[in-house]
């Protein structure tokens, strides 16, 4: 009777396991198991891993195999008496050593690509990746390119008012790129929290600890898109952080880098021609909103009312209705001792003063004023 | 095991009272259970507070578990979120479990050994009555402006420090105070047992829960003072300018992970080797058998607490340690998996040509041995450092330590709870309700932790609210699962009220047919006050 229940069970699941591995065949990737990977080390932490499995069902097959037998075998309504023995020195010191021999199969292989992973020396190419409340920096060592790398799924997305696309969650604004056959190492730190750069298919997960860096490498043999998330809890949005990664055939990557040189050196030019520029009040208010809902609205929130408790509201505060220099001075620099962090480096002057603007300005706050990015330069720059 | 030839004195002396257990020396109604002294009322006190504190965390779980059943946000905020993942993890862990495991000790330490009470009954009663407070805090917290912690139960620095909300003062007090509760109970235990043997019951004669509670207590005494050194330097780091997890005042915050594994892990085990125990007194009894190997269970006991000292490091292999620190940790690891089995193997050749049969405490014994051991080979897994960078926050680490968690140590609580419920009441309890409560919990459990193993794998990051769409279909399993298991426990929670209202068949003092020790020796139900004379243990 019980063991039929335990039959009944035993084919529910095997029901259940097979409607999941109906939709393994619909996807075209497996969502059962360990994906093998993009590199060499992440192949040979997939067969480890396939290893490991393998014993540890050969542990289980042994273990339960015994325990079934008896439960069958050796049950009183069969009429089972029960036997005297309760030890057996042969038995046991054999059920001590074989686990331990069996141990030493696993460690060995384990030990030789743990030094392999952790062996970062004789990079060709280097990038700085910082993390920070829910955004990625990746700054080329060796090239003068440098840019955040934050969410790009829609919040209508997020808040179930538009269709989720295929890469839900896991679609950044500006990749990090790569080029293929070269050992890439990447040197991880945080500007605040704990963060934790995983990216699955390069069997790397290095958490990025603030004020210490960590070190990372993989050498990506076929070009393409890998995605991967942060692993770390690091407060509200840390759901909201992935990472994308796109490797590149290396002449493609030199193109591409040399490209971003150019960008990146025209854009410092721009911000230099704004810095004598005056924009009008609209100009400010509309650029102001769209920098404010992508970077700021996370914490003060898209109404400016922050999070009671946690983020402090801008509507109506002090802050952002008195001095204009210490509004300025707190989003350039910061407010060290709490979770507002410095935005110097991911805005630029014109964005910083638009950005301003609009918190001055937005949501009742009508106090009037106007900042302009000569006024963020004066602030940044000590020249006032 | 053990045989007494001086139960009569005891027994006759309690006989009058068996009937009319609850009106000796002590008072009725609410101050009969604040005032106690009493090692059974103390015992039943921390067992119903330990099933509040798991609907609670329970309820939690489901709030979590609904968000997650479809991708996107449709119930709770990420902030919310993240406060039910931190408090659902503390309250399972310092509410339910570790309570229970206490409450167990009460009623069941001083039965076993032919101790009258524990040895310290006042500190007995203080260190239950301080949790309520403890709990009511942490809880109060969720409703303040900001809410509750929001960083993990494992509130790593700097996200508990200058990141979090100043409810973080509240919860600091509030592990203080459990932890107090904690080290003050595991010294009752440590010396009640030193003390209190009734004559004859030696140190190799004692019931196998006995050992592993004695092991337990001495983990608890020597790794909560380091919880609260953890969380007193959280406490001044944010709000007294200390920099102890800070680099910019050369502080380190992976200091905080060490410091806080080093406690963390021998917890581990806290929670798991009085199941160990539980398990070894189950497994003989319906197998009428003496357990297998009991010296080596003893020995195995000791050698996983002693381990548990040297592995703490195996949850931080990706905050960029020395390699040569990553196989030293890697290692020592491996090597718990050696008495670990060792349990194991003991527990099959108990059952092994035995006379089994199949009551309740024995369905959820063998559902603990089958399922603990999945949780424990995935255990062996996360060993390895160079997979553990695949699987370390994913699912599968979530789905590791639900197995050895939840249908490791829980299993083993309701065990216990099904196995000693007709001795506390002496009345079998409603066994339809059981049997249901049983199949009901273990198809649902393993629905909601087995696919656990699958999006972990394929890589879905743990504490997140939301997830990629191909997560989407496991996710929508796991929650079914999910709210099965938690309807299960209403089964539960119906069964236990009708037991404490004395419904049922009356039972033996022996109540299953192979149970042994001086437990099953005492009337049914167990007299208010037992072994006031000690009886001798041959």
């Amino acid at each position: 009777m019980k063991f039929r229940n335990f039959i009944s069970c035993l084919s529910l699941f095997l029901v259940a396991g097979s409607s999941f591995a109906a939709d393994v065949v619909d996807t075209g990737r497996s969502n059962l198991n360990l994906r093998p990977g993009a590199t060499e080390i992440s192949n040979q932490v997939y067969d480890l891993h396939m290893l490991m499995f393998y014993i540890c069902i050969g542990i289980a097959v042994v273990v339960f195999g015994a325990m079934t037998y008896s439960m069958v075998m050796h049950r009183k309504s069969k009429g089972a008496k029960a036997a005297n023995f309760h030890e057996n020195l042969t038995v046991e010191i054999v059920w001590t050593i074989v686990p331990f021999v069996l141990l030493i199969f696993m460690a060995v292989p384990a030990a030789y690509t743990l030094i392999d992973m952790e062996d970062a020396s004789q990079p060709d190419v280097t990038v700085l990746v910082t993390g920070s409340q829910w955004k990625w920096n990746y700054s080329y060592r060796d090239y003068d390119v440098e840019y955040f790398s934050s969410l790009a799924t829609p919040q209508a997305q997020i808040k179930n008012k538009l269709t989720k696309g295929q890469n839900y969650l896991l679609e950044v604004d500006r990749p990090l790129v790569i080029p293929t056959g070269k050992k890439v190492r990447f040197l991880i730190t945080s500007d605040d929290v704990i963060h934790s750069w995983y990216v699955p298919d390069f069997a790397i997960k290095k958490d990025a600890n603030p004020g210490f860096i960590n070190e990372a490498w993989a050498n990506v043999i076929e070009p393409g898109v890998y995605r991967g998330q942060c692993a770390e809890l690091c407060g509200k949005d840390h759901g909201f952080m992935p990472i994308v990664v796109i490797a590149k055939e290396p002449a493609e990557f030199d193109i591409w880098i040399a490209e971003q040189e150019t960008i990146a050196r025209k854009a410092k030019e721009e911000e230099q021609r704004l810095l004598s520029m005056n924009m009008s009040m609209e100009e400010l208010m509309s650029k102001g909103k769209s920098v404010y809902e992508s970077v700021c609205a996370a914490c003060h929130m898209p109404n400016g009312e922050g999070l009671p408790g946690v983020f402090p509201s801008l509507k109506g505060s002090p802050m952002a209705l008195e001095d204009i220099p210490g509004h300025i001075d707190i989003v350039v620099n910061g407010s060290p001792g709490t979770s507002m962090a410095s935005f110097s480096k991911q805005l630029t002057m014109s964005e910083i003063a638009a950005v301003v603007t609009y918190e001055r300005n937005a949501w009742g706050n009508n106090t009037g004023d106007l900042v302009q990015a000569k006024d963020v330069n004066a602030i940044m720059n000590g020249t006032e | 095991m053990a045989t007494t030839t001086d139960t009569n004195h005891a027994d006759t002396a309690n006989d009058g009272h068996a009937s009319d257990d609850h009106h000796h020396h002590a008072p009725s109604g609410i101050t009969r259970w604040l005032f106690t002294t009493n090692h059974k009322d103390i015992g039943t006190l921390y067992l119903w507070f330990a099933f509040i504190m798991f609907l609670i965390g329970g309820a939690m779980a489901m709030v979590i578990r609904a968000e997650l059943f479809q991708p996107g946000l449709q119930i709770v905020e990420p902030n919310f979120f993240n406060q039910m993942t931190t408090v659902h993890g503390l309250i399972m862990v310092f509410g339910a479990v570790m309570p229970a495991f206490t409450g167990l000790a009460n009623w069941l330490v001083p039965m076993m050994i032919g101790a009258p009470d524990m040895a310290l009954p006042r500190m007995n009663n203080w260190s239950f009555w301080i949790l309520p407070f403890a709990f009511l805090i942490l809880l109060s917290s969720l409703f303040m402006e900001g809410g509750g912690p929001a960083f993990g139960w494992t509130f790593y620095a700097p996200l508990s420090t200058t990141y979090s909300g100043d409810s973080t003062a509240l919860f600091v007090f509030s592990v203080h105070i459990m932890g107090i509760s904690s080290i003050m109970g595991a010294i009752n235990v440590i010396v009640t047992i030193f003390n209190m043997r009734a004559p004859g019951m030696t140190y190799m004669k004692m019931p196998l829960f006995v050992w592993t509670w004695l092991i337990t207590a001495f983990l608890l005494i020597a790794v909560m003072p380091v919880l609260a050194a953890a969380v007193t330097m959280v406490l001044t780091d944010k709000f007294f300018g200390t920099s102890f997890f800070s680099a910019a005042g050369g502080g380190d915050p992976v200091l905080f992970q060490h410091i806080f594994w080093f406690f963390g892990h021998p917890e581990v085990y806290i929670m798991i080797l009085p199941a160990f125990g539980i398990i070894s007194q189950i497994i003989p009894t319906f197998s009428r058998k003496k357990l297998f190997g009991y010296a080596s269970m003893v020995y195995a006991t000791a050698s996983i607490a002693l381990l548990s000292f040297i592995v703490w490091a195996h949850h931080m292999f990706t905050t960029g340690m020395p390699v040569a620190f990553e196989m030293f940790f890697m290692f020592a690891t491996m090597l718990i998996s050696v008495p670990t089995g060792v349990k194991v193997f003991n527990w099959v050749a108990t059952m092994w040509r035995g006379s089994l049969s199949f009551e309740i405490p024995m369905l959820f014994a063998i559902a603990f041995i089958v399922l603990f051991t999945i949780g424990g080979l995935s255990g062996l897994m996360l060993a390895i450092t160079p997979v553990d960078f695949q699987y370390h926050d994913t699912y599968f680490v979530v789905a590791h330590f639900h197995y050895v968690l939840v249908t490791g140590a829980v299993f083993s609580i309701m065990a216990a709870v099904y196995y000693w419920l007709p001795k506390w009441t002496g009345k079998m309890f409603d066994i339809t309700l059981a049997k249901w409560h049983f199949w009901c919990s273990l198809i649902s459990v393993n629905l909601l932790f087995f696919p656990m193993h699958f999006v972990g794998l394929a890589g879905m990051p743990r504490r997140i609210p939301d997830y990629a769409l191909q997560f989407a279909d496991f996710n929508k399993w796991i929650s079914v699962g999910g709210f099965a298991f938690g309807l299960s426990q209403f089964i539960f929670l119906a069964l236990l009220i009708k037991a404490c209202r004395h419904q049922g068949e009356s039972v033996s003092s022996q109540v299953w047919d192979g149970a042994e020790g001086l437990e099953w020796e005492i009337p049914s139900p167990a007299p208010y006050h037992t072994f006031e004379t000690p009886p001798v243990v041959k």
